[in-house]
């Protein structure tokens, strides 16, 4: 779950990290009294989990109450890529003496942690990392060992950190890090971390993204849900319970596993179709499931057909048949279903649905066979 | 021959008690011949569930038992721990199926196992397990759709990819020598490499199937070690052309970043180390039996 900057700078707040005094406005009055609170010069951010809110003017500074009220009234429903504007961090404005740049993240490759930290901040660190490599310091961390400050502050030299700063940054680091750590983050990242012109060092900008499935242990993550882009397909699904991804095609896909589910939609794309979704049903594929996932399916009026891919392992396919002749039951489809049903008890789970084929019901024998179908019958390449 | 788990393998049922997932799974490998030696539950040392002798610790059910292989389908709350506890009692084969554990404590675990416990291996989390057709089987995979006998191994960071093609090769009468599955979480304990290094020193295996997905960069590592150090003939699908970046599809390390991850990177820094690239589980199935009856 990736959070709104100022959710993020809450987060970090809960961890001691210095951020600016600001808070969060969803009308130009909550704008203005805000910025009294927080004192002028303000800064008035929109709220998007998308970057590039500056260019798109979602970011503007404002010195009285004349301008929040501009800047405010002018940013909140804009649209930026997509993303509406519907909520505003007002902070007060900072003097910047130095940006700098620090994030903590998973190494993968080295199954560590990976921290970076860099003297040139408050630009894309993807830019640093290809034109001046050498201007990122970067630290991996044993999970078992931690960070101390010993060691933070080793890198905050070898970042070559403006010296007065260095000692708040490694203090700074080491909570950044328990914040990765303890609060569950699978990226906590500050850009900018600014120095100011008193020799104050504090977090500019909060990129914080939770890790799901730490979820059960942080039930204050109940106030971060929601999203900015609300697409009513995926809404829908969540509330069923389902693994779904909306996308832009006209093939509706449910499969088993993950996995396969990818590779369903990698195959409709090769017979020269495009999915609708991506949705994995799991193991469980009852009648429940399957009702649920056909009635969101359903629901996507861009959904020409529907492609029903499941391999049973552990599943059986003979449950899965009966699951799907007990789904058609509770739920009136409006597009074409091919299916194609493999894996164990595959010839029992076939001869259940022989007698129930028709041309709004179509069974084929492998998967490409049935992404042909699926694709044909909704309308051909798109 | 087969790679890490086979006919002399001891399993331990971490978290066994008459309605767990551990017992379900277990009393299934068991009737595929796998020996399934114990269980474990802290409650319930002492009893007999199914058959299976229980002790409250993994240390006692080795001492007694000497099994050599443990098998975690506990909770994600409890299957970090778990899997620690399974590498203090010295258990040198540690299958994790569990899904949903927090990345922090799966890192942790992995690192602490690298420390402290040196001589275990970790299969997962996240995964369906492992089978070796006719010897054992550990973890979720249908018996019935493998085939005993080789040549080929295969590798999967997917279940049911897994499934699919261990099916397609049964029914053109190709055998396997083990199928693991690496499951899709971001710190899997065993990577692709150390199964390409298993199945390269492994004499019966004569042929490496390989299933990727999108997310992390463990298949181009895969590509690189191919190159380098495996003299067999690999054949490789990568799931997720068409995923879209920024979105978890279903695991939680299937997540392409920026421009890292794309299953196109993958499937061409494979098909420069030579490996044959399948667009689909179909073809990667065709593939391999036309490998296969090359072989002769």
């Amino acid at each position: 779950m990736d959070l709104f900057e100022y959710q993020g700078k809450q987060y970090f707040a809960r961890f001691g990290i210095p951020i600016s005094k600001g808070g969060v406005a969803d009308t130009v009055d909550q704008a203005v009294a805000q910025a009294e609170e927080s004192g002028y010069p303000v800064v008035v951010k929109a709220q998007v989990k998308v970057g590039g809110r500056g260019k798109a003017g979602g970011v503007k500074l404002a010195n009285d109450v004349a301008e929040v009220r501009l800047h405010a009234g002018n940013i909140l429903g804009l649209d930026i890529k997509g993303h509406v504007v519907k909520r505003l961090w007002v902070e007060h404005a900072s003097d910047i003496a130095k940006e700098y740049y620090a994030s903590f993240t998973l190494d993968r490759s080295a199954k560590q942690h990976l921290g970076m930290l860099s003297a040139e901040g408050g630009v894309e660190i993807e830019e640093v990392a290809v034109t001046n490599p050498d201007a990122i310091a970067i630290l991996h961390i044993d999970p078992v060992d931690g960070l101390s400050l010993d060691a933070a502050t080793e890198w905050v030299g070898r970042a070559h950190l403006d010296e007065e700063a260095r000692e708040q940054a490694a203090e700074l680091l080491v909570k950044l890090y328990a914040c990765y750590t303890e609060g569950d983050c699978d990226l906590a990242e500050i850009n900018p971390l600014i120095l100011t012109p008193e020799g104050r060092v504090h977090a500019l900008d909060a990129k914080v993204t939770l890790d799901d499935n730490a979820a059960y242990r942080h039930p204050e993550w109940e106030e971060f849900a929601g999203s900015d882009v609300e697409d009513v397909r995926e809404t829908r699904a969540k509330e069923r319970g389902l693994n779904y991804i909306g996308l832009s095609g006209s093939v509706g896909i449910i499969a088993n596993g993950a996995g396969l589910a990818m590779s369903t939609l990698d195959v409709v794309n090769q017979c020269g179709g495009s999915a609708a979704n991506f949705l994995d049903i799991g193991g469980g594929a009852n009648a429940d499931v399957m009702a649920a996932a056909l009635e969101v399916i359903n629901s996507d009026p861009a959904v020409k057909s529907i492609f029903v891919n499941i391999f049973g392992g552990i599943t059986r396919v003979d449950e899965v048949a009966n699951g799907i002749l007990e789904a058609l039951d509770r739920v009136e489809i409006s597009s074409p279903i091919v299916l194609r049903l493999d894996g164990t008890n595959a010839v029992a789970g076939r001869a259940i649905l022989a007698d129930h084929l028709s041309d709004r019901l179509v069974a084929e024998p492998t998967m490409l066979d049935a992404a042909r179908r699926a694709v044909a019958l909704a309308g051909g390449q798109s | 021959m087969s790679i890490f788990v086979d006919e002399n393998t001891k399993v331990v049922v971490q978290g066994i008690s008459p309605t767990s997932q551990g017992l379900y799974h277990g009393l299934r490998n068991r009737a595929y011949g796998t020996h399934v030696v114990a269980g474990t539950n802290p409650k319930r040392g002492g009893e007999e569930i199914e058959g299976i002798p229980v002790f409250a610790t993994v240390a006692e059910a080795v001492e007694a038992t000497g099994a050599n292989a443990s098998f975690i389908s506990v909770p994600p709350t409890f299957a970090a721990d778990a899997i620690v506890e399974a590498a203090a009692a010295g258990v040198p084969f540690v299958v994790c199926i569990t899904e949903g554990i927090p990345a922090q404590d799966e890192a942790l675990a992995f690192n602490r196992l690298v420390r402290d416990f040196p001589g275990t291996r970790l299969l997962g989390p996240n995964c369906p397990g492992i089978i070796s057709p006719g010897k054992c089987n550990i973890g979720i995979t249908s018996g019935d759709i493998a085939m005993p006998g080789g040549p080929v191994g295969i590798v999967s960071r997917s279940g049911t990819l897994t499934y699919q093609a261990l099916h397609e090769l049964s029914q053109q009468g190709v055998g396997q020598t083990t199928c693991v599955g690496i499951g899709g979480d971001p710190v899997p304990g065993t990577s692709f490499i150390d199964c390409l290094a298993a199945f390269e020193a492994d004499p019966d295996t004569l042929a490496i199937m390989m299933i990727g997905e999108i997310g992390g960069s463990a298949e181009e590592e895969a590509a690189e070690f191919i190159a380098s150090s495996v003299t067999k003939p690999v054949v490789s699908y990568v799931a997720g052309v068409t995923a879209p970046p920024g979105r978890k599809m279903g695991h939680a390390g299937a997540i392409i970043s920026g421009s890292k991850g794309t299953a196109q990177a993958k499937m061409d820094a494979l098909a420069s180390a030579g490996v044959t690239v399948a667009l689909n589980p179909t073809e990667a199935g065709e593939a391999m039996v036309d490998v296969v009856r090359k072989l002769g």
